[in-house]
């Protein structure tokens, strides 16, 4: 907009119209999460006599009590706090070893490349895009081959597996930008392959590393496919646990407890997102690559 | 230190081998893990498997059975609504935030802040958040009854032939802060001098996004399309969540069929069958998309 000297009543009411359908759009993202944040403070009673935005008289922090700890998932009564460390002790591995291995990757596709390395990446960048229900069945019979059905270490696996392409993506598109003449001098004084890892891209590489490790998190924690394909019951991850918990067919549905459960299972990556959440927006549109 | 000359060619040669050591792990995994495996789906599709995989040769057969497959036939219709409803939803409401937000807001970054962060949640708490809200007895329904349109009725989520919209306002809740920040990015990288150019012209602002800057988004507006339809063909959870694919399999997508047939019917081959659908659909969509996009970078 211009900086005219006065802004004309036009200009005025267009302000007014920006941001009323920019506040609209605050409140038809935020009603959800105010939604599950009401509902579990409330007792059932007080969810069957209210409504939705109905503020709970006496509030309570029984249904985070029971979602977390004694609420019906499946066969047992344990609450989701067993899930939800499956998918800490799942996602923390998986996220290391798929970016540290994306991080070597990304730097050969970008810094030395050979005879074939470009045929590489475009299979590298096909395989980001296909959708994992083509990969499901022969996964299934090689976890079993591998006798890591339905176990820990074969989600983390597959998610390793899978998580590669991306995290070569990532680095091998951050690497490109770092000038060949930096690598070129580094050569002749003489330094190898990996003495040019550790001093030159490393040190420069923080920011990727952010972006990807905050990406492969959000990716991991959130994925539902594996996990309800490839682990049954106490191995779940905790995106599995939660539908199991909302779509129990129990006789009473408590729905204080699932979104409490609800909540528990967004926590982490929300607070992701709120602590670098630049991070998050760059791999979101750098990427661009991915759905 | 001198190492002999033999051993130092030793090194030489490893030193030139290393970059390619390092990648072949990464690369035989791949090789394995998604092309041969694409392969085996391919073959799985034209066996006679059902529970046991079974290594009958069958050719198409599955696929014609599977086009026959009345349920098939729904998730396919169901992709179609639903694709074709995400996308413009999201493209729409995107494109309007990303303008609105772009017009020097005092508050951008916290506005930017709520608009992004269901990009942070999962499908499954998306699902379950809209579950609650779109519940036919307790939810939305019952507060606008309680507001005083006593006869408003909103069982979207139990009616069959409209189950699958609930989908659809789920997942543009989740996404339309991902194509805001893609059309913000898009216009912050558009040159002032073009727009101050035209308002020396006499244009009027609703007009310049009108003839210049909307046109020049294109490219914006191609890849937010192909990124967009291919999460329509992926998703998955978002159904499993907030209707199981149903009544019946009235909101049933390919995901949730190719998920039912391959994983708790025992039906392996059309499983396959359907997967490879699916990865045609995605091809299809994304292999004209990557080959424009390698040869502009090559051009560039």
């Amino acid at each position: 907009m211009p900086d005219t000297s006065r802004p004309s009543q036009r200009e005025i009411a267009g302000r007014l119209l920006i941001y009323g359908v920019l506040l609209l759009f605050v409140l038809y993202f935020l009603l959800p999460l105010l939604v599950m944040v009401i509902t579990s403070i409330k007792s059932m009673e007080e969810i069957r006599t209210g409504n939705l935005i109905s503020l709970p008289r006496h509030p309570t922090i029984e249904p985070w009590i029971k979602a977390w700890s004694y609420a019906t998932i499946g066969v047992t009564n344990e609450g989701i706090k067993g899930f939800f460390w499956n998918s800490i002790r799942m996602v923390i591995p998986a996220v290391l070893i798929s970016t540290l291995i994306g991080a070597l990757n990304g730097y050969v596709l970008a810094k030395w490349r050979f005879r074939g390395s470009d045929t590489f990446f475009a299979m590298l960048l096909l395989g980001c895009f296909i959708p994992f229900q083509v990969i499901l069945l022969p996964m299934a019979r090689t976890l079993g081959f591998l006798g890591l059905a339905e176990s820990f270490w074969g989600l983390v696996l597959v998610h390793i597996i899978y998580g590669l392409a991306f995290t070569t993506l990532f680095f091998r598109n951050y690497y490109v930008a770092v000038p060949d003449e930096l690598v070129k001098a580094a050569r002749i004084d003489g330094a190898g392959f990996f003495r040019i890892f550790l001093r030159i891209m490393l040190p420069i590489s923080k920011p990727i590393f952010m972006v990807t490790i905050i990406w492969q998190t959000t990716q991991i924690w959130n994925d539902f496919l594996f996990g309800v394909c490839f682990s049954t019951g106490a191995t779940q991850p905790i995106t599995v646990a939660l539908n199991n918990l909302v779509n129990t067919s129990s006789s009473v549905k408590e729905y204080n407890v699932d979104m409490a459960g609800a909540i528990i299972a967004a926590l982490p990556t929300l607070f992701v997102y709120f602590v670098a959440g630049k991070y998050f927006v760059r791999g979101l549109t750098a990427g661009a690559v991915k759905g | 230190m001198h190492p002999t000359s033999r051993s130092s060619k030793w090194f030489a040669a490893l030193e030139t081998a290393l970059p390619k050591i390092v990648v072949a792990p990464s690369f035989m995994v791949m090789v394995v893990f998604i092309y041969g495996f694409i392969l085996w789906t391919l073959y799985l599709s034209m066996t006679r498997s059902s529970f046991l995989p079974s290594y009958d040769f069958v050719g198409l057969a599955q696929y014609a059975k599977l086009w026959r497959i009345e349920r098939w036939g729904v998730a396919v219709r169901n992709l179609l609504i639903y694709g074709g409803l995400f996308i413009f939803f999201c493209t729409l409401f995107g494109l309007l935030l990303a303008i609105f937000l772009d017009q020097k807001i005092r508050i951008e970054g916290a506005l930017r802040t709520v608009y992004l962060y269901p990009l942070a949640l999962s499908f499954v708490v998306t699902g379950t958040a809209w579950k609650w809200l779109l519940n036919p007895g307790l939810g939305i329904e019952r507060l606008v009854r309680e507001w005083g349109w006593s006869t408003f009725t909103f069982d979207w989520l139990v009616t069959s032939e409209m189950s699958i919209y609930c989908v659809v306002i789920a997942a543009v809740w989740q996404s339309t802060g991902f194509v805001m920040a893609m059309f913000l990015a898009g216009l912050r990288g558009i040159d002032d001098a073009i727009i101050k150019a035209a308002q020396v012209d006499g244009a009027s602002l609703p007009r310049i996004y009108h003839k210049i800057i909307i046109p020049s988004l294109r490219p914006v507006f191609f890849s937010t399309f192909i990124i967009l339809m291919h999460i329509a063909i992926k998703s998955f959870d978002l159904v499993v969540v907030l209707t199981r694919g149903g009544p019946g399999y009235a909101s049933d997508l390919p995901a949730t069929f190719m998920y039912s047939y391959a994983f708790t019917r025992g039906r392996l081959a059309l499983g396959a069958a359907s997967a490879m659908m699916m990865f045609f659909m995605v091809m299809a969509v994304i292999v004209p998309y990557l080959y424009s996009e390698l040869r502009r970078k090559q051009h560039a």
